[in-house]
């Protein structure tokens, strides 16, 4: 780690002394193992390390990025050089600039984000458990005639950030991911579904049996999915397209968004935006958290950043550029993406779970839609109108039915905020967002 | 076709590096193993509240290594290009074959580069002055803001890069290329009375900035990403359930992509996981539907002198008058299927493994005036304009999301309608086509095509069409 921490250190005294008038720069190391296996037999085992150099110069209130995979001094000197000169060539902007330096921090809570027990699980272990999870879910019915693979991916990365304000950071991560993919058949044709676990820490994956079993069983529940009828009914969003949904909201509440008046949730702070069942925070901090870090991509420490709470809204998520476009303070969610420029991103962004067990929400439900998976990109999310492709599970009196395909569900993004009628108990994180299942009063289903 | 890669030239590969590197990757008895290497320089440069907010540069090189053995691949990368490294990643791919056979000795034959270049570019857009690429932002912006007062935002990116690869095979093939892309996207955003829409349009290929003019211009593009934030401005909920539509020419076949195109990707009918699985020679379409996939098409976005892992790219026909033809093929489906190959075996960079994608998609023109094909719809939907779509490659089912679309009435395009998602069933769906436009028309050159996370450039194109039933995804029942 000290050696990244040098170069990146070296990287932004070079932009300085080229003429940059503040920088920074991230370094990201990663090693990678990734295999999958199909029909018991492995498909396809890779791995690598790699490394990415992303650069990012002010010369006054003008600004230009670079990236660059080939940290070789000769490639390095000449990329500096050359983004400072074009830095020159871009307008003076008012609000460009690092953060403000009162919101780094010295020392950091340790986050819990590495498992060094990883290290000792050798290749082979790491190919048996795709291996176990594929072939529990190939066992688990005579229906299962296929599979798209067992899948298991893990990465260990190397974060480092330095600026010209003195700011060094660095931390480290894992993280793995075990999915499988079955294929299902009936006489009316296949249906494929999967399931997965995301783990930073080993102790927390799920057994590959569990995996495997979960993931039979939904691909299973899909076969003789038939069409219904156009109508307007309750809508389930289970734990996996709920977020989705949570997504959406998000979007919504990025502060570059709300500079850019591209969101429907703007001119909103402090006023009702969605039911009182609705609480949502983000939570950098969260001890192995598959989107925490102690500093953001611009070195601003994180901290857990309320967005709804009961239906109010109470902050939009800022980088250090969109705070200063609309004088708030930036929460830490600046993430660089891979052209070196920094956006807005989530960090552990969820939906507080409720009361509710999900089983409860479907049994008050009369007649409805527990949609299972969406497909498309159906969300606009300037005007908040929502049309995507959905697969669900019928509900006829509080009780699932039969799946249901080739249908849409739509409606306005605004109005289902608000028509969030429950939520339940069971919040499960697969990533830096997270939901429990949610039900929405009503949407339009377009079916036959 | 320069006469000799940047990889020898820059950075003083041999052949017999390439062959100690081949040698080492099938040191445990793979079947084939092939060096991919890429070296990349792009530039992005933004636009926003009328200033030219950032810039972008990046240099991003390595080698991908491949082994096959049966139908295992073993694949390892580096960021690093020299000996050492490629060598290491080399032992760390062959891991995937398993046995003490002697490892073939691989030697190269002399370039075999195609003598065609479907993308010939005197100055590489990477190659010139940011300036100039500054004012096409500027343009646009002008353009976008003249078009009406309501348009409040209009964010403008241009994006270039030249991608040099060379392949090197244990098949003895060792083959290059040099692949520009440049592309200026325009999104507005429209305001009145609290109101606010959005639109968006693009285009480019594989050129240098001289393809910024007639109907690429910037401000033929920015008019109409403007045209579309103001027509959202009025248009009404869509309506919802199914209806017979009209898609206009162009970047509406999105629908083949979706509908069809990944589902007869071979890697997938191989595995016997695609809808389309065992068809081939059935009737998959009405016999006015004839869809191909050309990766020859000059200057075009999907376009490739050869594919990424060196083979020739063609015109594949998928579709004959309504008989499903084939596959895309890529090396590895191609041998364990037996069937030729095809060129279609991409991969959005070095890290990642190569699979069957598609190139430029799209069908051919049919006998019917544009005109026509509306006046016989009483009740329906016009869709011109689209966002993104996604497909269920095992179910079939596939959605396409409209972002320009009107109601036809009585044989009349009427109001313009909120976006709305298609959904349909792609082996039935073009059964169900009964009208065929005589105006083909491809896209203007901005599609992205993800598949297994990988990210590629993509083109497709067709004429008007009328689909007979289709369920749109609309709010109004």
């Amino acid at each position: 780690m000290n050696d990244l921490k040098q170069r990146a250190e070296e990287v932004v005294r070079l932009a300085k002394s080229d003429g940059a008038s503040a920088a920074d720069v991230m370094i990201r190391e990663e090693d990678t193992f990734s295999v999958t296996v199909r029909m018991g037999e492995v498909e396809t085992l890779k791995e690598a390390i790699s490394r990415g150099l992303l650069l990012r110069v002010f010369v006054g209130k003008r600004t230009a990025t670079s990236n660059t995979s080939d940290l070789s001094e000769s490639t390095i000197t000449s990329l500096v050089r050359e983004t400072v000169e074009m830095a020159k060539l871009t307008s003076e902007d008012q609000s460009g600039g690092l953060p403000d330096p009162s919101l780094f921090e010295a020392n950091f809570p340790d986050l819990d984000l590495v498992d060094e027990g990883w290290e000792t699980i050798t290749p082979e272990q790491r190919i048996d458990l795709a291996k176990r999870a594929e072939s529990a879910a190939l066992s688990a019915n005579k229906a299962i005639v296929n599979s798209e693979g067992g899948n298991f991916d893990y990465a260990r990365s190397k974060t480092v950030l330095a600026n010209t304000l003195g700011f060094t950071g660095a931390y480290e991560g894992t993280v793995s991911s075990l999915s499988v993919s079955p294929i299902a058949q009936d006489a009316a044709g296949m249906q494929r579904d999967f399931w997965f676990g995301v783990a930073r820490h080993r102790s927390q994956l799920p057994p590959p049996e569990e995996i495997g079993r979960k993931a039979a069983e939904r691909t299973l529940r899909r076969l003789g999915a038939r069409r219904v009828a156009t109508c307007e009914v309750p809508i389930i969003f289970d734990p996996v397209t709920a977020r989705s949904f949570v997504g959406d909201v998000f979007s919504a509440v990025a502060g570059d968004a709300i500079y850019r008046r591209s969101s429907y949730l703007v001119d909103q702070l402090g006023k009702t935006v969605a039911s009182p069942e609705v609480t949502i925070v983000d939570d950098a901090r969260l001890s192995r958290g598959l989107g925490s870090a102690p500093f953001d991509d611009e070195g601003v420490s994180t901290r857990a950043n309320s967005i709804i709470e009961n239906g109010v809204l109470q902050n939009y998520l800022h980088s250090t550029y969109s705070a200063r476009k609309l004088n708030a303070r930036p929460t830490g969610n600046g993430q660089r993406v891979a052209s070196g420029s920094v956006v807005i991103g989530p960090t552990n962004f969820c939906l507080k779970p409720g009361q509710a067990s999900p089983e409860d929400i479907i049994a008050s439900t009369r007649t409805g839609l527990y949609v299972i998976e969406l497909i498309g990109s159906g969300v606009n999310h300037v005007s908040g109108d929502y049309s995507r492709g959905a697969v669900g599970i019928w509900i006829e009196n509080g009780k699932l039915v039969y799946p249901v395909h080739e249908i849409t569900i739509a409606g306005n993004l605004r109005e289902m905020l608000k028509d969030v009628e429950a939520v339940g108990n069971d919040l499960t994180f697969f990533g830096s967002i997270a939901a429990p299942t949610v039900k929405i009063r009503k949407m339009v289903v377009s079916g036959e | 076709m320069e006469s000799r890669s940047i990889f020898f030239e820059k950075y003083n590969i041999t052949n017999r590096d390439l062959e100690a590197c081949l040698s080492e990757a099938l040191s445990r008895g793979g079947d084939y193993a092939d060096l991919f290497f890429e070296y990349r320089v792009n530039y992005m440069i933004a636009l926003e509240e009328q200033i030219i907010k950032t810039a972008t540069k990046g240099v991003n090189m390595g080698v991908g290594i491949r082994v096959i053995s049966g139908e295992k691949t073993g694949y390892a990368y580096s960021d690093d290009l020299n000996r050492e490294s490629i060598l290491k990643a080399a032992r760390t791919a062959a891991f995937i074959a398993n046995s003490s056979a002697q490892g073939g000795k691989a030697g190269l034959g002399s370039s075999v580069n195609r003598e065609q270049n479907f993308y010939s570019v005197r100055n590489l857009a990477t190659d010139l002055e940011i300036a100039q690429k500054i004012s096409l932002l500027f343009e646009a912006d002008r353009a976008a803001r003249a078009h009406d007062s309501r348009i409040k935002q209009v964010q403008a990116s241009y994006a270039d890069e030249t991608k040099h690869v060379l392949l090197a095979a244990s098949d003895g093939r060792c083959v290059w290329d040099v692949q520009p892309l440049v592309r200026l996207n325009v999104s507005c955003i429209a305001e009145e009375n609290g109101q606010r829409q959005p639109g968006y349009a693009g285009g480019g290929g594989r050129r240098s900035l001289d393809i910024f003019q007639g109907d690429l211009d910037p401000r033929t593009i920015a008019t109409s990403s403007a045209a579309q934030a103001i027509l959202q401005l009025g248009a009404v909920d869509a309506p919802a359930g199914p209806m017979e539509v009209v898609l206009g020419p162009g970047w509406p076949g999105i629908l083949l992509h979706e509908a069809i195109g990944h589902g007869l990707e071979a890697d997938f009918n191989r595995k016997k996981t695609s809808a389309f699985a065992g068809l081939v020679g059935q009737k998959v379409a009405s016999e006015l539907c004839t869809v191909v996939d050309d990766g020859t098409i000059p200057f075009r976005r999907g376009s490739l002198n050869m594919d990424d892992e060196g083979n020739p790219t063609h015109n594949t026909v998928l579709i004959e008058k309504g008989v499903l033809q084939g596959y895309l093929q890529d090396k590895l489906s191609s041998g364990l299927m037996k069937a030729p190959l095809t060129g279609n075996g991409r991969r959005q960079s070095y890290s990642h493994i190569p699979i069957p994608r598609m190139t430029n998609t799209f069908m051919m023109s049919g006998e019917s005036v544009p005109e026509d094909i509306i006046k016989t719809v009483k009740k329906g939907l016009y869709a011109v304009n689209f966002g993104g779509g996604q497909v269920d490659i095992t179910s079939g089912k596939f959605v396409f999301s409209t972002s320009e679309a009107y109601l036809i009435e009585d044989g009349r395009i009427t109001s313009p309608v909120k976006g709305a998602t298609l959904i349909g069933d792609g082996p039935t769906v073009l059964r169900r086509v009964t009208m065929v436009g005589n105006d083909l028309q491809l896209d203007q050159g901005v599609g992205i095509c993800g598949k297994e996370g990988q990210m590629i450039p993509v083109g497709v194109g067709m004429p008007t069409i009328k689909i007979q039933e289709i369920t749109v995804g609309g709010t109004e029942k």
